[in-house]
């Protein structure tokens, strides 16, 4: 079980800024029982956009999305729109954002911050990591984790020691900020990198009292 | 004395490097840096280079001031948290120093200390913020500083020889809006490449400047102690490229003969390189004894 709580919703628009077309993916599983996916965060936030004067009429409900072959699967129907869409908005953990930035060639943004990763480590079987920082920042990276797929979790692109595309630590894995740089170069949001980010927030880190008195929480630990 | 002053000067820059020791006997190390005295302007006093536990950087900056000899104190983010570093950054300013190259740091993986938890809490980028946020006297949780803030000449590195080179750039003016003064670069070995790697970063270096100025870059120097040292860095040194020339150039020499054709490699770079960037950042990873020699060749 994978815990997330919603980003408030200036955060989001910030992130979608000129972004018109918004596709709304929700993931079923965990999110779910967080109250930040599901149908009824789907139907809340899609209210939120269209405030916002966004349209955001296409959604879609997916039952886990940290699973790729279900999100591809369910998405290929979608494609001819999705194709027509600015953006897809993903109201899941960290993994499911990025399986699904996997799976789409189009800009993501995270509806939600992963505070924990509970008990049951989500239902990935790929390389996709989510390290629940609470402040999810894969809208800027292009749906490609900098905590997890860098070894020094650098926020601000990569560190003089990558050769070859490949990390300083490990000489088969790729640098993470060169898979950044790529996917937003591919997407066209390359202007992402150039955004100082500011030092991380360690104590989002720290599930919310809320969220540790609900019965699921109790049930994981 | 902070290092832009000696830019404003219209110096053409030269610092060197001094890699504290693994212990604490660090007198014959300084004893060694005295002929450079007149000829070098700055020294880089590393933090744990290659992530190998030795003396601070701190320590043996304030022992180079007692000397009289200008240190630039390098800060990574490897080891300490926001707090750790703050209050480093706070008891440099209090000891005198002047100069702070801030910089991420290899991952403990590389060196002697596999074991060690790597913390990255700041990046470069966000400890230079941090850095200048306390030279306006504020600290990173937006706290005043009790009477009058530290102050500071900002350094920071870049990779010319990255691939590919766009990020590393893109890193770089992120560097400058956050307050780096002035630059020092991994080894270089192609002029022709570093010639445009200028050019490209031209406008870069000039982003964060009110009145047009542009943050002076001093190219990397490491002196070729064998064939078989830069084929190895070759292979394993990100960013570092030897041309098989000049490998071949200090092959062709005998043994006896290798130091002065090394020096004499070296003092050509720096010859070439002189009209490309504002000055030179020596790395002589042990032959301190050499840089005079070198500079003298140079003409420097």
């Amino acid at each position: 079980m994978l815990f997330t709580q919603n980003k408030p919703t200036e955060e989001v628009l910030e992130s979608l800024g000129e972004e018109k077309n918004i596709f709304l993916l929700a993931c079923n599983g965990c999110a779910e029982v967080c109250e930040t996916g599901g149908e009824k965060a789907l139907s809340a936030i899609k209210a939120e956009m269209e405030k916002a004067g966004k349209n955001a009429a296409s959604t879609v409900l997916v039952d886990f999305l940290c699973n790729k072959v279900l999100v591809a699967t369910r998405l290929a129907r979608e494609m001819d729109k999705i194709k027509q869409m600015d953006s897809i908005l993903v109201l899941s953990c960290g993994v499911g954002v990025q399986a699904v930035s996997k799976v789409v060639n189009k800009v993501v943004h995270p509806a939600a911050n992963t505070v924990s990763l509970g008990g049951l480590q989500g239902l990935w079987p790929s390389d996709e990591r989510c390290q629940a920082c609470g402040d999810c920042a894969l809208d800027y990276t292009g749906g490609i984790c900098p905590i997890t797929f860098c070894a020094k979790s650098l926020l601000n692109g990569p560190c003089g020691g990558a050769q070859d595309g490949k990390c300083e630590v490990d000489s088969e894995k790729d640098c993470g900020w060169q898979l950044i740089y790529e996917r937003l170069q591919k997407v066209g949001r390359l202007e992402n990198f150039k955004k100082i980010r500011t030092p991380r927030d360690h104590s989002k880190m720290l599930p919310s009292s809320k969220l540790r008195k609900t019965s699921f929480y109790d049930i994981e630990l | 004395m902070k290092l832009i002053e000696r830019f404003k000067q219209g110096k053409f820059v030269i610092t060197c490097e001094l890699g504290p020791p693994k212990g604490i006997e660090i007198e014959k190390l300084i004893d060694e840096l005295e002929p450079l005295r007149d000829k070098v302007d700055a020294f880089n006093v590393t933090d744990l280079q290659s992530s190998v536990l030795r003396v601070g950087s701190l320590a043996a900056c304030r022992l180079l001031k007692d000397k009289d000899l200008e240190p630039i104190m390098q800060l990574t983010c490897r080891d300490r948290n926001r707090l750790g570093l703050q209050s480093d950054v706070l008891s440099a300013a209090v000891l005198g120093i002047e100069n702070l190259l801030c910089l991420t740091g290899d991952h403990p993986t590389l060196g002697d200390h596999p074991e060690a938890m790597p913390v990255f809490d700041l990046d470069s980028v966000q400890l230079l913020s941090a850095v200048k946020g306390l030279m306006g006297g504020k600290d990173m949780a937006g706290n005043d500083l009790e009477g009058r803030p530290p102050e500071f000449c900002l350094g920071a590195v870049v990779n010319p020889g990255a691939d590919p080179l766009e990020p590393q750039i893109m890193k770089m003016e992120k560097k400058v809006q956050a307050g780096a003064e002035f630059f020092q670069t991994q080894a270089v070995y192609e002029v022709d490449k570093f010639a445009l790697f200028m050019e490209k970063v031209t406008p870069v270096l000039s982003c964060g400047s009110k009145n047009g100025g542009k943050v002076p870059v001093m190219a990397g120097i490491v002196f070729l102690k064998s064939p078989a040292m830069a084929k190895f860095m070759n292979a394993n040194v990100a960013g570092i490229h030897v041309p098989e020339e000049i490998i071949n150039e200090l092959a062709g020499v005998g043994k006896e003969k290798r130091v002065e054709k090394s020096l004499e490699i070296s003092a050509r770079l720096i010859r070439e390189l002189k009209d490309l960037c504002q000055g030179v950042h020596i790395m002589s990873l042990g032959w301190e004894r050499h840089i005079s020699t070198v500079l003298e060749m140079a003409r420097l």
